[in-house]
């Protein structure tokens, strides 16, 4: 067994752990933070995607112990109180999500990138970067546009509605 | 539309705890003192089990117990059964092998559940599952599916060559007059490529025993918690129906992969009460790509008939379908009755024959898959038809135009009287939107950078709201197919509405409750939807066959027309005024020709006090419950228009434009009916382009991972075009046809007419892989198949 320290959306935590124990595991069975998601083994499908030291990570291909001492953010952790994170309320609006498995790692995924590439992100840009995403429901046509507006959103540009 | 009543695109309710991460779906629960349970799967195709050894498995740290078949038997527990009965062309019934939930005496596909392993943890569990030592003596393996009838290898015994059923449909002499006759007949070979459904939520489930009670619970990743709930109970043998309550609680995504009892989930509710502890198994990717059902899987010689006019007069076809090592719950029917009776398309055809032979293989089981049967019908349909106006050197659309059924009830040779539509509109305003009319000119730019270009169309049609309970048992149906509801309005005029139909991605949540605000004039606030747990609804159907809006909110509109004649009376006697003339509109039961009324709420409260009447007059209360059977399919059309740009150097297909439009019929949300035909098309264009699952000769899945079989992504798909025509569905209160499989169904065959129109022949098969398309693009165009 091995001790293991982070903090995991702004709380301190401390655990006994089988060093083997992965950071999804980890956040699900030992936090029973379960809205990180697990769709796959071979680090494919992104519904385990969370923020490690404020970039996007596939908490399934970390161990645990990987994460000592580090910053942990997931969905859980996104809204501030019972504000919506933008991303979230962009993905809402326009209908980003169906049985909503896969949907945390994927605005976990699009917080990330449009940290990293600001708030103009054409489509071709948005489906590129959703490579390590796998949605079996929406076809993503609507996760790309809740991505360009939950982008814009999040830099204080109003939230554009869906077209109806 | 604006509001919240039927026609609005309401966003949806459910999304919230989606959104925030607290969904709540059954890898999420834990039950107190849970053990984990870990199988140990078959590694060969088909083999004879010599012996199983335990003892060192169990001698490892945290086991609490391993299970075999041998237990299974012991405690007298039935197998896994299929549903629907079929009957061959010489009216036997169907050869189906026993289907033990764990392997007895034999293994027949890679990934059969040979054993179980239950522990504290899950990790132990799946070390001691390696240590099961389990002898085998390898047998010679059936795996393709041309192949399987006659083979040397016999799957099961019952069916000593491999053959389920030899089946058929149609009329064989008519058929074959009508060939006779033909001026012109167009003959294809069609590979229906084998698909794995893969919700991102894998399969999971906790069993739990209750020895106070004798009670048993399920928690599952369901469609159709009852169904399950029944064949659990009656035909499994595990529990009375009465102390077995099955939950399936928030699920990500079923296909029709998750209607299905499994081996799996049945274990774990019986080893509960083994091992006197809550059994909690989740499945793992690989495990969901052995041992969910696949979809698809067939081998068609298919023949379309034309006279001189260009009319189409007949159309035959002959298919075998794998059904994988075992009947799965529904499979007999998908390749039978879910196909054949599709084959019309939108077409006028006078004589149809359709020969179906269903085959074992030592393959995963096969079975309904989104769409289930109708998109192999529209795929053979929708070749045929492109490359027959291709032969005759017509216009593919005229070539369709011409042949559409256009007057109303048509009765098809083939079992469907379809109730209504308008073809033409629909492939019109998908010629308008795609812009057709300039092709041409992109086809010409596309060629002077080198690059080919198509455009493929697809005019499809599905049976959806399934089914009339009296068709479908005289098809041999095991279970009526009707959808039950019941609508309680608490004293304060709140409602909760419980269905039987499941929600897993389709929205229930809010749709349900926009009809509930239509009708009854409440907020969508008040409004909740209960499903999933047998516990709180009496029984129902569950959620597949785009059914839940016909057939489910059928049933809901009747339970509030129950209420609605219930408040009437309650108002009569709260406004002291004849029932007779009591109006209720926009929320309001009203006093025809006064201005006395009272609110739905104060009715509902009235209802409950019971003091404007006695109990003896009017019973107290306001709930009423409804079970609707539809009186026909509903019947969904469209067309769907694809153009693509092929790369000739890397055999790269690009979906340049995909344009969808559909007749759904009357839609209560369009954004969430939008959605659901995004969804079909991805994963239609999937298995164009990229999905295939691929058994090697000896039976290994060699595409068992993400890395292995390509799922689409967001990259590989442009932005869809989606428009819609409505012709209201006549055989249902709400005039709803479904669209939940509309994508899947239709993009196949447009995706390949856009492909087969750029390389300028047709031979290729899904799915279009660039190596494929490379190779075809390589090829010196042949000759055309047909005169
Ligand atoms: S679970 Fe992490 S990528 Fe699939
Ligand atoms: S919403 Fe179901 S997998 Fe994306």
């Amino acid at each position: 067994m091995a001790i293991v320290s982070m903090t995991v959306n702004g709380k301190p935590v401390t655990a006994d752990i089988d060093p083997r124990t992965l950071l999804v595991q980890f956040l699900r069975e030992h936090l029973r933070l379960t809205g990180t998601h697990v769709g796959c083994d071979t680090s494919q499908c992104g519904a385990c995607v969370v923020h490690m030291n404020g970039a996007a990570v596939k908490a399934c291909t970390v161990l645990a112990l990987q994460a000592d001492g580090g910053d942990v953010v997931t969905i859980e952790g996104l809204a501030n109180g019972a504000e919506l994170h933008p991303m979230q309320a962009a993905f809402r609006e326009h209908h980003g999500l169906q049985c909503g498995y896969c949907t945390p790692g994927m605005i976990m995924t699009a917080v990330d990138m449009a940290n990293r590439l600001g708030p103009d992100l054409s489509e071709e840009t948005i489906r590129s970067e959703l490579e390590g995403n796998i949605c079996r429901c929406t076809g993503y046509h609507n996760i790309v546009r809740a991505v360009e507006s939950g982008a814009r959103a999040m830099a204080g540009q109003p939230m554009r509605e869906a077209a109806e | 539309m604006t509001g919240t009543g039927i026609g609005a695109p309401v966003r949806r309710k459910e999304d919230q705890r989606f959104i925030t991460g607290q969904g709540r779906y059954t890898d999420d629960l834990a039950r107190p003192g849970q053990t984990h349970a870990a199988f140990v799967r078959s590694p060969h195709a088909h083999a004879r089990i010599r012996s199983i050894d335990t003892s060192a498995a169990s001698a490892m740290p945290g086991v609490v117990a391993i299970l075999t078949g041998d237990d299974l038997a012991a405690d007298k527990i039935g197998g896994l059964i299929c549903g629907w009965m079929i009957h061959s062309k010489d009216g036997t019934p169907m050869k189906a092998g026993p289907h033990p939930a764990l392997a007895q005496g034999k293994v027949r596909y890679v990934g059969d559940h040979v054993a179980v392993v239950i522990a504290e943890t899950f990790a132990q569990a799946r070390d001691a599952a390696e240590r099961v030592e389990v002898d085998y003596e390898p047998l010679a393996a059936v795996v393709d599916t041309a192949k399987a009838k006659g083979a040397g290898a016999v799957v099961h015994d019952e069916a000593p060559d491999n053959l389920v059923y030899e089946w058929h449909l149609g009329e064989k002499d008519a058929t074959e007059a009508a060939f006779a006759r033909a001026a012109h007949v167009t003959r294809l070979d069609i590979t229906n490529n084998r698909l794995i459904p893969n919700p991102i939520e894998t399969r999971a489930a906790i069993g739990e025993y209750d020895a106070g009670t004798g009670g048993y619970t399920l928690w599952t990743t369901s469609q159709n918690p009852h169904v399950a709930r029944l064949v659990l109970s009656a035909f499994i043998g595990i529990a009375p129906e009465h102390q077995l309550r099955v939950i399936a609680p928030d699920v990500g995504g079923g296909f029709g992969s998750k209607i299905f009892i499994y081996a799996e989930e049945t274990v774990c509710v019986w080893a509960a009460k083994k091992v006197g502890r809550p059994v909690k198994w989740t499945s793992d990717r690989t495990e969901a790509f052995l041992a969910d059902a696949h979809g698809r899987d067939h081998v068609t010689h298919a023949e379309l008939a034309v006279d001189e006019n260009a009319k189409i007069i007949g159309l035959r076809v002959h298919t075998t379908a794998n059904l994988g090592a075992y009947l799965s719950t529904f499979s007999s029917s998908v390749p039978t009755y879910l196909y054949a009776p599709l084959l019309s398309g939108q077409y006028d055809i006078p004589a149809i024959y359709a020969e179906v032979d269903g085959v074992y293989t030592n393959t995963a089981p096969v079975d309904a898959y989104r769409g289930a049967g109708r998109p192999e019908a529209t795929y053979v349909v929708e070749r045929l038809v492109e490359v027959t106006a291709r032969q005759l050197g017509m216009d593919p659309a005229k070539f369709r135009k011409k042949n559409y059924i256009k007057r109303f009830p048509h009765q098809t040779p083939v079992i469907m009287n379809y109730d209504v539509g308008d073809y033409a509109a629909s492939l019109e305003k998908a010629m308008e939107i795609a812009d057709v009319k300039g092709f041409g000119k992109r086809k010409r730019e596309s060629a002077k950078r080198g690059k080919l270009r198509g455009l493929g169309y697809s005019s499809y049609i599905e049976a959806c709201g399934i089914a009339p309970s009296q068709a479908v048992g005289s098809l041999g149906a095991g279970v009526g197919l009707w959808e039950s509801a019941e609508v309680r309005v608490n004293p304060t005029g709140s409602i909760e509405v419980l269905t039987g139909s499941h929600s897993h991605g389709q929205g229930h949540e809010t749709t349900f409750a926009q009809l509930v605000s239509d009708r009854l004039g409440v907020s969508i606030d008040t409004v909740n939807i209960v499903h999933g747990d047998t516990d709180k609804v009496q029984f129902g159907m569950g959620t597949y066959g785009s059914r839940s809006g016909a057939v489910g909110m059928s049933a809901i509109t009747k339970a509030i027309d129950k209420v609605i004649a219930k408040g009437k009376k309650v108002a009569a006697y709260a406004l002291e005024a004849s029932e007779g003339d009591i109006e209720f509109a926009d929320g309001r039961f009203k006093v025809a020709g006064t201005d006395r009324s009272l609110a739905f709420g104060e009715v509902a409260l009235q209802a409950y006090v019971a003091h404007k009447f006695s109990g003896q007059d009017l019973e107290p209360g306001l709930k009423e419950g409804a079970f609707y059977d539809p009186t026909n399919f509903t019947f969904p059309a469209g067309v769907h228009i694809c153009e693509v740009e092929i790369d000739p150097d890397t055999g790269i297909t690009k979906i340049e434009r995909f344009t969808a439009v559909d007749d759904f019929g009357v839609v209560i949300n369009p954004m969430i009916v939008e959605g659901q035909v995004h969804g079909g098309i991805a994963q239609g264009v999937g298995q164009a382009l990229m999905e295939g699952a691929i058994y090697d000769e000896s039976g290994q899945l060699v595409t068992a991972s993400y890395q292995d079989y390509q799922m689409p992504r967001a990259g590989d798909l442009p932005s869809f075009q989606v428009g819609m025509t409505s012709t209201p569905c006549p055989s249902n209160p709400l005039g709803i046809k479904g669209c939940g499989e509309a994508g899947a169904i239709a993009a196949p065959p447009a995706v390949i007419n856009a492909v087969t129109d750029a390389i300028g022949h047709e031979e290729i098969a899904m799915p279009a892989t660039p190596q494929a398309v490379w190779r075809a693009v390589q090829r010196a165009r042949p000759a055309m198949a047909a005169e």
